[in-house]
């Protein structure tokens, strides 16, 4: 059959639709949780957080991180009047028992949290040679455990150090964005238990989301925005000294 | 025209078993679910997904334990959720009758928090523990669920701090 101007233009809709259909997924994770209607990301403010370790405890306790190894941990940050571009940061055991006291500083002083940026275009998963880390439909970066070699690519490619090797699995691991708990609806370990809100689940797909207030009302930025990766972990009133 | 065919069909036999024998191979080695949304095992995201919670989250909490959040939302710790100090709970919200949850040392929880740290933004309520309290446990003067001491002396219906 030969396609006229007016047929094609009859089929594409059609064609539209069919292709949402697929795009939307099949199986059942919880009943009316659709992949194609979200897309993950969070929010962390880093002028509310005051580096407690409770994240880094729910986290480990939730996801049952081994001991010494962390899907998020908190880093402190002391930048000094000059040496502005060379911040001393440090993360004891990940800030899960809080930071130590210290001498007064000159300079200035501040916490960061840190997790999976859950990119939208991520290294990580490209350079995986056996696809067991993929960005799931709606935008968690995930690992399939009964798929990877173990082989660390992936622990290399990361920017952001995210990836660990797990010693009982020896497969790679990471943050997974709490994915049992939200697509069950509630919000991550993390979130959960933030005592001042310094850290909130974002869902960049749902409009009525206040991240998309909030993006639009605060200099937001990401980490290491120049390697373009699609970071989705926005962070507010960061210092630029932040790596 | 085709008078000496007969090595070709018999290379061409060859190149169609090892077809079928990959064709098979491959159907057998390779999950089901792979390529299903993308370069990977589409049955992989619901075993992820499929993962126990531990923290309930607290509007499991404030299901049962009114009597606290109503004193709770009188004082500054109105925002907290119950996880913060008392840890995962998913189990006790489970089976509340067999699962008791331990009650938080308030000398290591409070000080989490509240211990004074030059990191920690000014605003945040902070002390020197050893030189505010002198070793007691905070919860002798400060009633967790609603700490400014003032608070305490008001009745529960009162309004806001």
């Amino acid at each position: 059959m030969d396609i006229t101007r007016r047929r094609l233009l009859l089929l594409l809709p059609a064609a539209a639709v069919a292709w949402e259909f697929v795009r939307a997924g099949t199986p059942e994770i919880a009943p009316n949780y659709k992949t194609s209607e979200h897309w993950w990301g969070m929010l962390i403010d880093i002028t509310e957080c005051i580096g407690c370790g409770s994240c880094v405890r729910a986290c480990a306790q939730e996801n049952d991180v081994p001991e010494g190894y962390f899907r998020t941990w908190i880093e402190r940050y002391h930048v000094t009047d000059y040496a502005i571009e060379r911040p001393q940061v440090e993360s004891p055991n990940g800030g899960k028992d809080g930071f130590p006291l210290d001498q007064e500083f000159s300079g200035k002083n501040f916490f960061v949290p840190k997790l999976c940026n859950h990119c939208a275009d991520s290294p990580c998963t490209q350079v995986c040679p056996v696809g067991a880390t993929f960005v799931s439909p709606d935008g968690v970066v995930l690992v399939d455990k009964n798929y990877c070699l173990g082989c660390r690519y992936c622990v290399q490619a990361c920017p952001y150090g995210c990836r660990f090797i797990n010693p009982k699995t020896n497969t790679a691991d990471k943050c997974t964005l709490c994915y049992h708990r939200i697509t069950k609806g509630l919000t991550t370990a993390c979130a959960e238990v933030c005592p001042t809100g310094a850290r909130q689940l974002a869902d960049l797909k749902n409009p009525k989301d206040p991240i998309h207030e909030y993006l639009r009302t605060h200099s937001v930025q990401i980490l290491k925005p120049h390697m373009a990766t699609g970071a989705k972990v926005f962070y507010n009133g960061m210092d630029g000294s932040v790596r | 025209m085709f008078k000496d065919i007969e090595h070709l069909l018999r290379l061409a036999g060859v190149i169609v078993i090892a077809l079928v024998a990959f064709v098979l191979l491959r159907a057998a080695v390779v999950p089901k679910s792979f390529g299903q949304y993308g370069h990977y095992r589409g049955d992989a995201i619901a075993e992820v997904a499929a993962r126990p919670i531990a923290h309930a989250g607290h509007a499991v909490c404030e299901g049962c334990h009114t009597d606290v959040v109503d004193q709770k939302k009188l004082g500054r710790h109105a925002g907290l959720h119950c996880e913060v100090c008392h840890g995962p709970q998913a189990r006790h919200a489970d089976d509340p009758a067999s699962v008791k949850p331990p009650l938080p040392d308030t000398a290591v929880i409070c000080a989490r928090c509240h211990e004074a740290n030059s990191a920690k933004p000014r605003s945040f309520p902070q002390v020197a523990s050893a030189d505010h309290s002198g070793g007691l446990a905070c919860n002798t003067c400060h009633q967790p669920h609603r700490p400014k001491i003032e608070d305490q002396a008001k009745p529960a219906t009162g309004a806001k701090r």
